[in-house]
């Protein structure tokens, strides 16, 4: 077996996310890490809506970003801490749109280690220097400057390493134009790795450090060290430094040390200033337990500065200094809005806030206030004796708050994340759809969601209205060349034109010179201020003082098709003759005095848009019903010869020429595509030699059930074609790269681009009678996306095999249940304590829920009807149930009849596992599923962590053994156990009498039940230990699993084995067999395997193309779906092979990651190939394009074809 | 092996122990090998943004929480050291 992996969505998630004028233009723009991606994002200052300018995949693990400008310039560079143990300076490149390693310098071992830097960086604010911390001990300073001819240079790296010191966070001091200063937060474990009485560890102190550099010296010192809150997490630079125009200080200079409950003020040789964190003041608040700051924010203005810190809630606070020169007079802090959970937090000079969320919906927020002039209660170090450090051990008085909605923010946009993508299932529910549809549980909490992937681009409609007839053809045109916005909309109807002119309204006029009593073919704006129509008798040419000057077609003849641009007309008669036009210098219209006969009927023609600063295109295309399709010329010097001919396998129903860049075939010029669209719903586009005329390089494409028509449109200012089927597809140009995606919309019968002022990029279609007008919000994307809102943290889906019903479990911990909730606030009341309703109802999508302590959860089931996106019902469990896991069981026992079996425990708690007990709920389906009867439950001794049907009985992973249990009347019965298992069983699954068990830290099991015997053996396992998140079963002897680690791998069981298995009735010689390495007797074998790089919680065997071959599917935690794909041939697995490893060679890899060593992180790769690092190839420079291509034996545009075809029959995508 | 070839291989062991923490010797207990796993695990959590993200999600607290929670735990994830017996 070999395997081509695919990313078919690249992971949503953002990890952290900087700000900074990356394209040296006025405006800012953020670079996002995706966890593997780099991204440039630009707000648009006007809309508010974030646009991705570049998106860059690493082919590594980004852990750190940076932004860093030197002194006197004005365009920032981006510092990448990856695992690649290199530190890499990225500059973004406008013109070519990319980025542009400036600097890679390698300091270590690759891999994300304890003392290898890559996990922490820190910049001078004056962008003279840049430390790059690990996790422990090592800490590195590069100094970085300009040479004489103003590039960025960078020097050999200065060590400030503190031996057995684990570092929690390190920033840089704005010190002005001082030395380079950077603080450490850092704990030295020496004493209490020594100390038994645990003393030492007790009394183990958090040092807040200052590493200076000496760039007078070169070298760094350890400035300054002094004990700060021994739960200190987070450092954040106050401004500081004295500007060199006045002797003022922008600010006292030091750091924020945010601690749990607390923010500490903290400079070298000034006193020290706390403020308590403000609490929510929830009545159901646990006392115990600390809040922390988990993302910061400082923004400085025109002589002022002040900070945004997020805590652990989502509360953000405002915090500001008040001080003279130097010294600071108080710390404030002030409760300011609350947005979801950060990961990075970036406030642009525009007034924009991007929230980069850690899980779910990235947002960007429009500042409206600063929140000076407000109601909200503030806290200053001066309330508290001695700035709130008269006994640092102890804590403050807590200050309270409370949350409400947004006051100071406004939501102008979101960019919507998959991550983190739980659970998925890939089916077709949808009627009318030929392709499957991925289900993704995603989201944490309160903000967790089912989704709805479908492939295809969003459409957004913005009017749709009813017309009198239907109309079989539709087009607006503008009235001169030079309009902005189109004016008139032509309707043809079978008998009669409409024309309908755009205003403020639209509505239909008469006097427009073109003919109404008859059907139109053809509408073009010509030359400067003409108007063009063709219909089945003649040419109607409007000139601008609505003079008619019309060419009538012979008698007993009629246009069958045409095909205009803005200088020249071709249109073709029942008599299969082709009648050329062409536009002269004065605007008159004059037919080629020859006439061409074709032979065969003419179906389609095709001239391309008229070249800037042309006179005419030289080509024509035109399909014949003899199923060929032949170049013409329209060169003046052979005028209508046929230069060349296509034969097609059916005959054609569309032809649309369109020069249209993609940086595969030319990275600098359009290239012309001719598409031919045929009777049988297959597209073909040819590439037409300029030169020649001849056409090469035909890829094909299915796109439905209908004959193709194509209409060319202007997609983002570029043109772009719409392909018209029993589903529509939208060809375009996006990021240079073309794209070939289909529109979720209805079907349409004809369409065209409309530009109006409201709707400038829009399109016009008509499907039935109905007239519609819309735009493409979301080019680039691949999957659309519909969210149906769920309450808490979905864990596991299941959907029932008739009714199509989807059922979920929903688990949070750490959080009380509604019916705990009630009880607690009951008590309360009773006790006499006043209850705040509002702070109990807060909308929790918006601001969670109330933390409780471990051990606590919230969990319920649900039923969803996934086609009408909605909730059926919502099931909570009671008494600190949790869900964990779910099953359908056709229980033999009861005639087959369909039973829901959920795995839950009560009081669980996590590290280590336990649970007061485990249940098996059995629940009945009524009212055709829509709810659900409690017929009972079943204890069990931990916690089920996996349920299934397996033959009539179910089984099920009960913490470390697997049982079948039968249904009784008042309980499950257990009717056989193995507990040979040692971590925990989290999968199963099954086919004939094999069950396949997951387990949690040691890989895959391959268990056979012995009826006869009423026995559950287990005969073979994994050599490896691997820690399993997801299986499938690929064949009854091949699975297909993830890692908790992000690979995938294959693992097969011996057909021999296999068969001697099964061909034993009892299990006794499997019984009596010795055990391999501590294991089962027999062992699989490891086929593939593969490091994705996120975490894979689904893996399913689908086909993706309605007729296609099953490919494997596996959704990412952090948002990624991806295929993996079996090659067919085995020279398909040479080629593609042969071409990785030429890409290898190039070092595509931003943070300098070996990318060889990338895919095989943990286990070698084995078998798969990168699709994504081959698709590449469609980026690289020409000369090196083909030189890989000469290497293989092939041209450029084989390679590109070989790789396009992978993919789209594959995915579709 | 020279005695002299020897000698250098030594001193090369002892440098590269001093640089490496948490490389592994003859002598290393099973107190100090574990604390060593532990942290290099706990480090490795931190250092992989969708590792951090699947604890964030099981237990229901903030990435932030995590990596802090984490890290804290490199102090002494196993515990004080055995008492020693001389």
């Amino acid at each position: 077996m070999h395997l081509y992996n695919l990313t078919l969505q690249p992971p949503t998630a953002i990890t952290q996310a900087i700000v900074g004028n990356f394209s040296g233009a006025r405006q800012q723009e953020i670079i996002v890490s995706r966890g593997t991606r780099l991204e440039l994002l630009r707000p648009d200052v006007q809309t508010g809506k974030v646009s991705t300018i570049i998106t860059s995949d690493v082919f590594g693990s980004i852990r750190s970003l940076a932004a860093f400008r030197l002194t006197g310039g004005t365009k920032d560079y981006a510092i990448v801490g990856s695992d690649s143990g290199r530190i890499v300076i990225l500059d973004y490149d406008p013109k070519t749109s990319t980025f542009v390693k400036v600097h890679q310098e390698t300091y270590g071992k690759s891999g994300a280690r304890r003392i290898v830097p890559g996990q922490y960086l820190a910049t001078d604010p004056k962008g003279r220097s840049v430390m790059i911390a690990a996790m422990e001990k090592a800490k590195l300073v590069y100094i970085l400057n300009r040479d004489a001819a103003a590039n960025l240079t960078i020097s050999s790296p200065l060590e400030a390493h503190k031996n057995n010191a684990v570092i929690h966070h390190i920033v840089g001091l704005d010190v002005g134009f001082e030395n380079p200063t950077f603080a450490a937060l850092e704990v030295d474990y020496t004493e209490s790795d020594q100390d038994p009485s645990g003393e030492a560890f007790n009394n183990a102190e958090k040092l807040l450090t200052y590493y200076e550099l000496d760039l007078g010296l070169n070298h760094v010192v350890r400035k300054w060290s002094e004990p700060t809150d021994p739960r200190a997490n987070l450092l954040v630079q106050v401004p500081g430094g004295q500007l060199s125009a006045s002797d003022r200080y922008d600010g006292p200079s030091g750091v924020l040390v945010c601690c749990e409950d607390h923010i500490i003020y903290r400079h070298m040789d000034a006193p020290q200033h706390r403020v308590p964190i403000p609490r929510r003041r929830h009545p159901l608040e646990d006392k115990e337990r600390g809040l922390i700051i988990t993302a910061a924010v400082m923004h400085k203005m025109k002589g002022a500065f002040f900070f945004l810190l997020q805590s652990e809630e989502g509360d953000l606070y405002k915090v500001t200094i008040e001080h003279e020169e130097q010294d600071v007079k108080s710390l404030k802090i002030k409760y300011f809005d609350t947005v979801p959970v950060a990961s990075s937090l970036c406030i642009l000079k525009s007034g924009f806030l991007f929230v980069a969320a850690e899980f779910g919906n990235h947002h960007l927020y429009q500042f409206q206030k600063l929140g000076d002039d407000d109601n909200e209660p503030e806290f200053s170090s001066t309330m508290y004796p001695n700035y709130g450090m008269a006994n640092p051990t102890l804590a403050l008085p807590r200050a309270y708050f409370r949350p409400r909605g947004l006051d100071n923010l406004t939501l102008v946009d979101e960019l919507e994340s998959l991550d983190p993508i739980v659970d998925a299932k890939v089916l077709n529910l949808l009627p009318n759809s030929d392709s499957p549809q991925i289900f993704a549980a995603c989201g944490r909490g309160g903000r967790s969601s089912l989704r709805m992937l479908r492939h295809g681009l969003d459409v957004e409609e913005v009017v749709s209205s009813d017309l009198p007839g239907i109309p079989n053809a539709v087009w607006t045109t503008k009235i001169r060349e030079d309009d902005p916005y189109d004016s008139y909309i032509i309707l043809s109807f079978v008998n009669g034109t409409l024309v309908l002119s755009i205003g403020e309204t639209i509505e239909e006029v008469q006097d427009t010179g073109f003919l109404s009593s008859s059907p139109t073919l053809a509408v073009q704006q010509l030359g400067a201020d003409a108007l063009l129509q063709v219909h089945p008798h003649g040419i109607r040419h409007v000139l601008a003082d609505r003079r008619v000057n019309e060419w009538r077609v012979p008698q007993g003849k009629t246009i069958v098709c045409a095909t205009t641009n803005r200088r020249q007309v071709v249109v073709a008669l029942s008599s299969a003759e082709l009648v050329y036009f062409e536009l002269d210098l004065e605007g008159q219209l004059n037919e080629y005095q020859e006439r061409k006969a074709m032979g065969s009927t003419v179906l389609a023609l095709s001239v391309g848009e008229v070249p800037e600063g042309r006179q005419r295109t030289p080509f024509l295309a035109v399909g014949c019903e003899d199923q060929t399709v032949r170049i013409v010329s329209l060169d003046p010097e052979s005028t209508l010869d046929t230069i060349s001919l296509q034969a097609l396998t059916a005959p054609p129903s569309a032809i649309c020429i369109a020069d249209m860049l993609d940086a595969g075939i030319n990275k600098v010029q359009p290239t012309t595509f001719v598409n031919i669209g045929l009777q049988n719903g297959v597209l073909l586009r040819t590439v037409l030699d300029p030169i020649n005329g001849q056409l090469t390089d035909t890829r094909t494409r299915f796109l439905g059930t209908r004959p193709i028509k194509l209409v060319r449109v202007q997609v983002q200012k570029n043109p772009g074609i719409l392909a018209l089927s029993s589903r529509s597809w939208l060809n375009y140009t996006h990021q240079n790269l073309m794209h070939f995606t289909p529109l979720i919309f209805d079907n349409l019968d004809y369409a065209w681009s409309f530009s109006a002022e409201l709707c400038p990029e829009g399109l016009i279609g008509i499907s039935g009678s109905v007239l519609r007008i819309f735009q493409i919000p979301k080019l680039g994307t691949k999957l659309k996306q519909d969210a149906i809102p769920l309450s808490y943290t979905p864990r596991k889906m299941i959907v029932h095999p008739t009714n199509g019903l989807f059922y979920l479990i929903e688990g949070d911990h750490r959080v009380m249940g509604e019916e705990a909730k009630e009880k607690k606030v009951e008590e309360l009341r009773r006790q006499g304590k006043e209850v705040d309703e509002e702070m109990l109802n807060l909308p929790p999508e918006v601001f969670g829920r109330q933390k409780a302590p471990a051990g606590t959860w919230a969990s319920g089931i649900r039923i969803v009807s996934p086609v009408d996106a909605q909730t059926v019902t919502f099931i909570p469990l009671d008494n600190n149930e949790s869900a964990f896991s779910i099953a359908i069981v056709p229980f033999a026992a009861r005639g087959g009849e369909l039973t829901l079996v959920v795995g839950t425990a009560q009081d669980t708690f996590l590290a280590p596992r336990s649970c007061t007990s485990g249940f098996l709920r059995t629940y009945r389906f009524v009212n055709d599923g829509r709810d659900l009867e409690l017929l009972h439950k079943t204890e069990t001794n931990d916690v089920p962590l996996a349920v299934m049907a397996f033959q009539g009985r179910l089984a099920a992973g009960v913490g470390k053994s697997l049982r079948l249990y039968d249904i009784g009347k008042k309980k499950l019965l257990r009717k056989v156990e193995n507990k040979s298992f040692s971590g925990a069983i989290v999968t199963l699954n099954t086919q004939g009498s094999r069950i396949i068990v997951g387990d949690m830290q040691e890989s895959i099991h391959y268990a056979v039940y012995k009826a006869p015997e009423n026995r559950l053996l287990v005969f073979a396992d994994d050599a490896q230990p691997r820690w399993t998140t997801a299986v499938t079963m690929v064949d009854y002897n091949t699975v297909a699993a993830g890692d908790r680690f992000g690979n995938v791998f294959v693992n097969r069981l011996d057909a021999k084995i296999s068969d001697q298995v099964d061909d034993d009735p009892t299990g006794a010689g499997i019984l009596h067999e010795k055990g391999v390495l501590m294991g089962a007797p027999h062992k699989t074998a490891l086929l593939a395997h593969f490091h994705v790089g996120d975490i894979v919680t689904s893996i399913q065997k689908v086909a993706l193309v309605a007729g296609g071959r099953e490919v494997l599917l596996y959704t990412g935690l952090h948002g990624t779906v991806g295929i993996l794909v079996p090659f067919v041939s085995k020279e398909d697995v040479d080629f593609i092979s042969t071409l990785e490893q030429h890409m290898r060679t190039e070092q595509l890899s931003l943070v300098g990651r070996d990318h060889l060593a990338w895919r095989g992180y943990y286990v070698p790769v084995k078998a798969v190939v990168d699709g994504d690092l081959c698709e590449q190839f469609a980026r690289l420079p020409a000369s090196k394009q083909s030189n890989i291509a000469t290497e293989l034996d092939r041209t450029v545009g084989e390679v590109l074809k070989k790789l396009e075809q992978l993919r789209v029959t594959a995915s579709g995508f | 092996m020279s005695s002299e070839l020897r000698y250098t291989a030594n001193t090369q062991l002892e440098h590269l122990h001093a640089r490496y923490t948490g490389t592994g010797h003859a002598d290393l207990t099973k107190y100090e090998w574990l604390t060593h796993q532990h942290r290099d695990t706990l480090s490795s959590i931190v250092g992989h943004p969708p590792l951090a993200s699947y604890l964030a999600i099981a237990d229901g607290e903030a990435i932030g929480r995590v990596k802090f929670e984490m890290t804290e735990r490199m102090l002494q994830p196993c515990g004080p050291p055995p008492a020693k017996d001389d």
